[in-house]
């Protein structure tokens, strides 16, 4: 039963350790300047993670096929001092492997999130709500209408609380339910949440980032190849959650630029 | 006195049910007919955008807007309810049900009228899942949920409102439940235009209503069988 046990866990953690190393289930594509050094972070743990899984499983593998059938019940050996030290020993050990990977994660995520944004982005307001995403684009002015949340009317399409009627600035913002960028240009988001907290996710930008009610929330990237991604929320935000969700474009500037003038007609 | 007072009412109360009896018949009936129409710029309807929801994109062969303001040739304004504000209280509810429908995202029709108490049914149509949410304030408010192929739900509402309905799970979703307590009201069409039959003689205050613009009242008194015409004409902002 021991040597059975010893191979159940061998194949498995082999297996699953295969899985990873050979890439079969991995990471989407990554589309952004910054993602290399997320993904690099990540491999990085699972490496530091996965070799210390597979000696332990190994090695519980070893034990087991060796000593898994004895039937006498003594120990084979105790660790110098006895339970308590090899738990201390043990706990220093993992912990600090958590805080080293800590340490050089968060340098990753401080890179990514800490850093100012370009001043040339191109800024794009965000409102997350039950159960859609809305962008604005700043318009031929190149300026955003104030929003006001008690003018917010999805009846007549006022997602964002705009008052065009006293606020000229307003009167040429361009509001879609999906985003478009143009590739190779830094973008700027403002996030702002009407009701509950929300999440933006994508996972080939290697983004993501909670809204927050009250809070208005910088996000910055630049996307580095064409193409049409899924943005969702991964913030359990209420009984649509499911369905929350848009689309990310990334596209030329040519593109981009036509792509807005239409919006703007519709508008 | 107090037996004369008595008199006097019985021989009211008499008058009143011949000329209510004689209203009643088809050939003392009166009508008022109408275009509702609109000076100056109308605002422009923005366009829904249904791609996170495809089954339902797919339905609209043509662009979707919003429908606060729908505008006809002609100046011409749409789901104008025009109805009976005073002067025809106090006939009980029909019994047919009223029907509403979320169909391709949208609700069906934007402006659904009924009677104080009388049947609703509000059928989910779409290979979605709907949350409908009347933001009624002086009846009750509520919200249900309506998974795909959910059975209908039957509902009716005590007191007049008038409800904007939307959607917990499609925000762009917006409809109205106008709870009246006249037997006679009218949505007007693509042409604006608006008929009332069977009224019997009387004062009557005609209310036209409009999401945006609000509301206007005229005064009509109908002699006989005869078909008053009343126009209304509001004026539009362009934000």
């Amino acid at each position: 039963m021991g040597k059975l046990f010893a191979v159940v866990v061998a194949i498995i953690a082999l297996v699953s350790t295969a899985i990873f190393a050979s890439h079969i289930w991995w990471l989407p594509v990554d589309i952004s300047a910054h993602g290399h050094a997320i993904d690099r972070q990540l491999t990085e743990t699972m490496a530091t993670s996965g070799a210390l899984f597979v000696l332990s499983q190994l090695a519980l593998a070893v034990f087991a096929w060796r000593y898994g059938d004895r039937k006498d019940g003594r120990a084979i050996k105790l660790f110098p001092g006895g339970a308590t030290p090899m738990v201390v020993f043990a706990t220093i050990l993992v912990g600090a492997e958590v805080l080293a990977l800590t340490f050089v994660g968060s340098k990753v995520w401080a890179g990514i999130y800490q850093t100012p944004p370009d001043p040339n982005s191109l800024q794009i307001d965000v409102q997350a709500e039950q159960f859609a995403f809305y962008f604005r684009y700043p318009g031929a002015d190149g300026r955003f209408g104030a929003v006001h949340p008690e003018r917010i009317d999805e009846g007549s399409g006022n997602f964002f609380g705009l008052d065009p009627a006293n606020d000229t600035t307003a009167r040429d913002d361009i509001v879609v339910p999906s985003l478009a960028i143009p590739i190779n240009r830094p973008v700027l988001l403002t996030l702002r949440a009407k009701d509950v907290n929300h999440a933006f996710y994508v996972p080939e930008l290697r983004i993501q980032q909670d809204f927050v009610p009250g809070l208005v929330i910088p996000l910055h990237f630049t996307a580095t190849q064409v193409g049409k991604h899924e943005i969702v929320c991964t913030q359990l935000c209420g009984l649509g959650h499911y369905n929350m969700r848009a689309y990310v474009e990334v596209m030329s500037q040519e593109q981009f630029d036509q792509w807005l003038k239409e919006r703007a007609a519709e508008q | 006195m107090r037996r004369q007072y008595l008199w006097i009412v019985a021989a009211a109360g008499l008058v009143g049910s011949v000329l209510a009896a004689r209203g009643a018949s088809p050939a003392m009936a009166g009508a008022i007919s109408g275009k509702v129409t609109y000076t100056g710029t109308a605002p422009k309807m923005k366009p829904i955008d249904m791609a996170k929801e495809p089954s339902c994109a797919k339905q609209h062969a043509t662009p979707v807007t919003t429908e606060n303001v729908v505008t006809g040739p002609g100046n011409a304004l749409r789901y104008v309810v025009v109805y009976i504000s005073a002067g025809d209280e106090g006939a009980s509810a029909p019994s047919d049900a009223v029907r509403y429908d979320q169909k391709g995202c949208q609700y069906v029709p934007h402006v659904a009228v009924m009677r104080v108490n009388q049947p609703l049914e509000i059928y989910n149509d779409d290979q979605t899942s709907h949350n409908i949410h009347p933001l009624a304030r002086v009846n009750s408010e509520w919200n249900k949920s309506q998974p795909i192929g959910a059975p209908p739900i039957h509902t009716t509402w005590e007191k007049p409102e008038f409800i904007p309905v939307k959607c917990n799970v499609h925000p762009w979703m917006h409809g109205w439940f106008l709870v009246l307590t006249t037997a006679h009201s009218a949505v007007t069409g693509e042409d604006g235009e608006f008929s009332l039959k069977g009224l019997p003689p009387g004062k009557y205050t005609l209310t036209a209503w409009q999401e945006q613009f609000g509301t206007q009242t005229q005064d009509v008194t109908i002699g006989g069988s005869e078909t008053k015409t009343v126009d209304f004409v509001f004026k539009a902002r362009p934000y």
